[in-house]
């Protein structure tokens, strides 16, 4: 009997639960909201935080979420940032419409590489994903006339948002701009996860085969995520062309999508709050530590991911709940 | 007992198949009528749970061929298996750890119809609704993944030892649910039990396997009429009642 002997767990109600999560929401809107306010001297470097955050959130969508694994994600978000620029140099200077070029760009290429990609796994996986990133990086540099090569593509310089709002040196603009996409992001990504769509990538991250034998088409609905990743990423990609006027070989890089898996394994994964926390927390510790020694920056990052994959690893964002656990033990 | 008709729904001939190059079921064939209730019993890795998981489509199959309501399922993957209307509820219940309840039915929900039907035939299942699948004891298990496999509407349900490790209350609770299920005749039911008494209890046929190979195949009633039967295949005899 004693497998059926029953467990009863407490649960929180759901209507409690989802004015908490709300609350919670409407706390971290406010608290980026106001690092408007607290850091006008540092706008630019909130506004990359920002789009790290969208990035790292497609990112968790593939990883946390699906349990694709892959080391090529910049891929993803260097298609939207050379979409996005080229299409500001060349045809219109019209952010929105840049914007879903981005968007466009990440989905494509993302469909198309997943179309390869996700017959793979393990590491076959993560050495195709990689191998796609190199590829698309090496393309970008040997079309030099199109990109600017390793120089960057430069020359982007935008319209104003609806005609109206300019893009200023202050970084104004593109704070608010950036912002509001991220909250946007953000929610569509909780109804995306909250979904049957969500659902099943759980589901596949768990165990393909149930999910099969249940009746999903696993392949197309993996490809299905990764595409959606795509868009998001390619958001990313072409928020940071935008906002920077700068798009550099680095946005197609295995760096980039080194740091953006480190970002996510620090806050968590499979959770969207982890992606934020993750990132603001790689970003903010790179920021300082990289001011006090800008050439040995990577120990103190090095350290701090020990310390969380040793005694946290389902990340920071897990720290409450080993802290109480921890005090129990103690006890 | 119900319903059964003369339609066959269910066609295995000539199967073959296993894992890889290994070969565990050596010509399978069979014929599963609408609506009947087939028992499959045997020793331990004689192949009971290959041959539900050959007909699902989650092995190597190496020759034969499967027939569902008429149309050729051998090549299809599983997942158009299960929209075609096969269902299995696997021995080792699969129930996804991280996603509540609640979500594991949604995971399986295809068609029209929500997920209070599950909760309608497992009601402890919606006191539970928000709880994770790895917070539910092994009763509770099984019957969401009974459950989560009835979301797809199945014809056909295999179910692969859903007893197995269960506390005999659980069991007949159980039982009782694959009753109400077969007793309209929409379902077809096969059923891999270790538990002969509850095998031959439930089914209307029932088919021992040894060895990868069909060596009994009969009425049940023939089976409890000469109990030397299971003897002879499993090992086992009928405890008197």
């Amino acid at each position: 009997m004693s497998t059926d002997a029953a467990k009863t767990l407490a649960v929180t109600p759901p209507r409690k639960r989802f004015r908490t999560r709300l609350l919670l929401d409407l706390v971290l809107i406010g608290i980026g909201s106001a690092t408007f306010f607290l850091f006008p001297e540092n706008l630019g470097f909130v506004t990359r935080v920002l789009i790290m955050i969208i990035f790292v959130l497609s990112l968790d969508l593939v990883i946390g979420y699906a349990g694709i694994a892959t080391l090529g994600h910049a891929a993803l978000f260097g298609s939207g940032a050379y979409a996005a620029g080229l299409f500001a140099v060349y045809i219109s200077a019209d952010p929105l419409i840049g914007l879903a070029i981005g968007i466009i760009a990440g989905a494509v290429i993302a469909f198309l590489s997943g179309l390869i990609l996700l017959r793979a796994g393990g590491l076959t996986l993560l050495m195709l994903s990689i191998a796609i990133a190199q590829i698309l990086q090496e393309i970008a540099n040997k079309e030099r006339p199109l990109t600017g090569g390793s120089d960057g593509l430069l020359g982007i310089d935008m319209d104003p948002i609806f005609g109206i709002f300019a893009f200023d040196f202050f970084g104004r603009t593109g704070f608010w701009y950036v912002f509001v996409i991220l909250v946007m992001v953000f929610f569509l990504l909780k109804l995306v996860v909250a979904s049957p769509f969500g659902l099943a990538a759980r589901g596949i991250h768990e165990s393909p085969a149930r999910m099969r034998a249940i009746g999903t088409p696993v392949y197309w609905r993996l490809v299905g995520i990764y595409t959606l990743a795509g868009a998001i990423a390619g958001i990313a990609g072409a928020l940071s062309a935008q906002v920077t006027e700068l798009v550099s070989l680095e946005a197609l890089g295995f760096t980039l999508s080194a740091e953006a898996l480190i970002m996510l394994i620090l806050g968590g994964t499979g959770r969207l709050y982890g992606a934020i926390f993750g990132t603001v927390i790689f970003m903010s510790v790179h920021h300082w530590a990289a001011s006090i020694d800008p050439f040995n920056w990577l120990f103190v990052i090095g350290g701090l991911v020990l310390v969380v994959v040793y005694f946290v690893p389902e990340g920071l964002l897990g720290l409450p709940a080993k802290l109480r656990q921890w005090l129990r033990a103690g006890r | 007992m119900p319903t059964k008709t003369n339609e066959p729904i269910l066609s295995l001939r000539g199967i073959h198949a296993g894992y890889g190059d290994t070969q565990i079921l050596n010509d399978i064939s069979l014929e599963v009528e609408k609506g009947e209730r087939l028992a499959i019993v045997g020793r331990n890795g004689v192949g009971k749970s290959t041959l539900l998981n050959t007909i699902m489509g989650l092995t190597d199959m190496h020759s034969g061929s499967i027939e569902f309501r008429g149309d050729a399922l051998h090549s299809l993957p599983s997942h158009k298996r299960a929209l075609s209307g096969l269902g299995l509820v696997p021995q080792t219940r699969d129930i996804f750890a991280t996603l509540s309840v609640e979500e594991n039915l949604l995971a399986g929900l295809k068609g029209n119809g929500g997920i209070e039907q599950g909760f309608a035939m497992f009601p402890r299942l919606k006191e539970r609704r928000k709880n994770s699948g790895a917070q539910l004891s092994g009763g509770e298990q099984q019957m969401l993944s009974i459950a989560r496999t009835l979301m797809g509407k199945p014809e056909l349900l295999m179910l692969d030892e859903p007893m197995e490790g269960l506390a005999p209350v659980i069991c007949d609770m159980l039982m009782d649910v694959l009753e109400q299920l077969a007793a309209d005749g929409a379902h077809t039911i096969i059923l891999v039990e270790q538990h002969t008494e509850l095998a031959l209890q439930f089914s209307d046929r029932m088919m021992i396997l040894d060895g990868g190979e069909i060596v009994f195949l009969g009425a049940t009633d023939e089976v409890q009429a000469n109990p030397q039967i299971l003897e002879r295949h499993v090992g086992l005899g009928l405890t008197e009642t």
